[in-house]
């Protein structure tokens, strides 16, 4: 072996340049595969969002828009066969007035309002179409019913007349006028019975039927007997609610618990055990939270169940150590240079935090908090533990009143019977709390973006 | 060696003519320490330390690196006290008054002994607020006038304003190196302290702004206590009056600048003015 580490002779120095290109070759191989497997990575993670988004979007982007029946609907006093609305009379007590209100709204309710929505719906089909009652009713969506009640219960003159009304058409006809259904099938596979999709082609042909914008995603509840009236509003509200909770609990407790970890607790053992546990606590299931939720502030502090006030606790816990550490880490991140500074001038520990650390660190405390507020809003597990999946059919005015949130609705409408119909929803669903989510980071880039310029 | 202080000496004249030996010695003492040793945790790192400092002139203190003069300087305005596990005993005295009594409080005794660092630290935040940071918390100003007047004229001690007065609401992090660490020093002296302190202020600029420096470093010993931290020998000799040679953190020899670098007492202040050691 030639002892190459001594520098003598042109033949040691050939020796050593081909020692060296050959580990070069091995290197760049090294580099190359690297790089390669790198790549790899990327495009399939690039992969699996793009086949994730096509899928919500080519499925969630059609239930954005609906068939809409436009009937003339006729109040035939022959079907509502029901006294005249009671008026307040002279010396009349409000119970007494209440109590002759709602007996009268309730023989409204007792009707048979089938018949008008039947009515109008042989009145828009061609003279002499074959269809049974039955079958008929199968084209407008099940709340028809409900609407036009409201209506005459809000104005009573409306007995004997004849007007324009738009009413949702029912879930299976949406679906054939979008060409879900599958036309080859026989009678007997089929949701809808002959007649009905034969009256369907019909009405979209002279233009009975049309499609629209579904704003009932937005601005209905969720409903079972219904699905084409099934919307988003009482699971966004709820989540609304939760998110203000968070927001005023997470934060202020999880940024000062941070800073007083950070600036002013003394290094002990039992400050490291602290320490161990919120970093710990970041890495527990969010259903364990539930569960903590649902015995803490359910069984013993008696908060209502299925309410936002409890599933926007369940999620502060959750959020809690996500901000901690976000925050802790940010401040740790400051230099000492600037601190020293503020000290130095005879700033007090509590003015160098706050006149100096805290306005360095407002855009990534800021960034942490909206990412963890994010990630508190996408969560299911802890709040189905809380009885945030009932079925609520009204949207929440308080956080006290039943409700539920967007994916916790998600969950909901995907597990429902009715796939035909509820696919497109969730996906519907799932687009809006995207939406909602983009929106959220997008705020948060915004802000940091602003801050970070202006500082 | 004669060479050497020749040149040290006329380099000293040079800017430093203000002044002679013997005043110097006369001036009333300001500050006082005696026997101040400082731990960190189990390490020892500074050994009885007694020194005075004299009032407006500029006190240096040399030494080669890890001598332990920046954690003395760090003693006198009480900055090791943030430090986890430092410790500090012994007797250090301004004004006759004991720094380190419990009664006193830390945050009045860094209004008025300041203190400039080794690299310059603006606030992320406009020129003007920069200097006006100081006065604002210790309530200086009465009004918005006052302040403004104490900022300009602490930009002007510090020879910083004419360079600035057209970008006062601009950020203290975009000027020059030279220009932060001036600003660094008009917020030091904009709380009007009594004495300020400098952690090898010019380590981090270039000559020319090391010498603007200098220049305003001996203006300003009119009216401040100075005391300086440097790793450069020809900078103790330009600008100070007083020279103290730390050496393994222990003081080995304090006097009079001229003295210390023509007529060293002590070896080993020989051997590092040779630059035998450092």
């Amino acid at each position: 072996m030639t002892n190459i580490s001594t520098p003598t002779g042109r033949q040691a120095s050939i020796e050593r340049t081909r020692r060296v290109r050959d580990g070069l070759r091995r290197r760049h191989l090294h580099e190359a595969l690297f790089k390669g497997f790198g790549l790899a990575a990327i495009i399939a993670a690039l992969g699996f969002v793009a086949i994730l988004f096509t899928d919500v979007l080519i499925k969630g982007i059609p239930a954005f828009t609906q068939a809409n029946l436009h009937l003339e609907a006729t109040f035939d006093p022959a079907i509502i066969d029901v006294g005249p609305a009671p008026v307040r009379t002279a010396g009349q007590s409000d119970a007494d007035f209440r109590a002759a209100s709602l007996g009268w709204q309730r023989d409204v309710a007792l009707l048979n309002w089938n018949k008008v929505v039947e009515a109008s719906l042989r009145a828009a089909a061609p003279a002499g179409f074959e269809i049974d009652s039955r079958q008929i009713l199968t084209v407008a969506e099940t709340n028809a019913r409900h609407v036009l009640r409201e209506m005459f219960v809000n104005d009573p003159s409306l007995l004997g007349q004849t007007i324009k009304v738009d009413l949702l058409a029912s879930a299976n006809a949406d679906n054939w006028v979008k060409g879900n259904i599958d036309r080859e099938l026989g009678d007997a596979q089929q949701q809808l019975s002959a007649p009905a999709r034969a009256l369907i082609d019909i009405f979209e042909e002279n233009g009975t039927i049309s499609m629209g914008f579904a704003w009932s995603i937005f601005t209905n509840v969720d409903s079972r007997a219904a699905p084409a009236s099934a919307g988003l509003a009482g699971a966004f509200m709820g989540s609304l609610f939760m998110m203000v909770i968070v927001i005023l609990l997470a934060v202020p407790i999880g940024v000062a618990s941070a800073i007083y970890l950070e600036e002013f607790a003394p290094k002990s053992r039992l400050t490291d055990l602290i320490e161990v546990n919120i970093n710990n606590l970041a890495a527990v299931p969010s259903i364990v939270f539930g569960l903590l939720g649902a015995a803490v502030f359910i069984n013993y502090f008696k908060l209502p169940l299925s309410a936002p006030l409890a599933g926007g606790l369940v999620l502060t816990l959750m959020t809690l150590p996500t901000i901690i550490i976000a925050t802790r880490g940010a401040l740790q991140g400051v230099s000492p240079a600037l601190r020293q500074a503020a000290l130095g001038m005879g700033a007090s520990k509590t003015q160098m935090v706050f006149h100096h650390v805290l306005p360095v660190t407002f855009p990534s405390i800021l960034t942490a908090t909206i990412i963890g507020v994010a990630q508190a809003l996408g969560e299911t597990a802890p709040l189905l533990l809380i009885g945030m999946n009932a079925f609520v059919a009204s949207i929440p005015a308080t956080p006290l009143d039943q409700a539920t949130a967007l994916p916790v609705q998600i969950y909901l409408w995907q597990a429902n019977e009715n796939r035909n119909f509820f696919e497109a929803r969730t996906s519907a669903a799932i687009l809006v709390l995207l939406g909602f989510m983009i929106l959220l980071n997008a705020i948060a880039i915004l802000l940091r973006t602003r801050l970070e310029r202006r500082a | 060696m004669d060479m050497l202080a020749g040149k040290v000496k006329m380099t000293q004249q040079s800017v430093n003519n203000g002044m002679n030996p013997t005043d110097m010695l006369e001036r009333p003492i300001r500050l006082h320490a005696k026997d101040v040793t400082v731990h960190y945790g189990a390490k020892q790192a500074l050994f009885g330390i007694s020194i005075d400092i004299p009032d407006r002139a500029v006190t240096s203190f040399i030494g080669p690196s890890g001598c332990g003069k920046s954690t003395f300087l760090r003693c006198i305005n009480r900055m090791n006290d943030t430090i986890e596990g430092a410790k500090v005993r012994g007797l250090i005295e301004l004004d006759g008054e004991d720094i380190y009594d419990p009664a006193l409080d830390v945050v009045e005794l860094r209004a008025r002994i300041g203190m400039v660092f080794q690299k310059p630290n603006p606030f992320p935040k406009s020129i003007y607020e920069n200097v006006a940071y100081g006065p604002k918390i210790h309530g200086l100003a009465r009004s918005k006038s006052d302040l403004d007047e104490i900022v300009v004229s602490s930009l002007r001690k510090a020879g910083l304003f004419e360079e600035v007065k057209d970008r006062l609401n601009e950020p203290g992090t975009g000027l020059s190196g030279g220009q932060q660490q001036r600003l660094c020093i008009a917020r030091a002296i904009a709380v009007g302290p009594e004495v300020i302190l400098m952690d090898e202020p010019c380590s981090a600029l270039d000559p020319i702004a090391t010498a603007i420096i200098e220049e305003l470093i001996d203006e300003l010993r009119e009216n401040f206590t100075i005391v300086i931290v440097t790793h450069s020998m020809q900078q103790a000799a330009r600008v100070s009056q007083k020279t103290a040679f730390f050496h393994l953190g222990k003081l080995i020899e304090e006097g009079v600048t001229e003295d210390i670098f023509t007529n060293p007492v002590n070896k080993q202040t020989q051997d590092y003015i040779m630059g035998r050691i450092g």
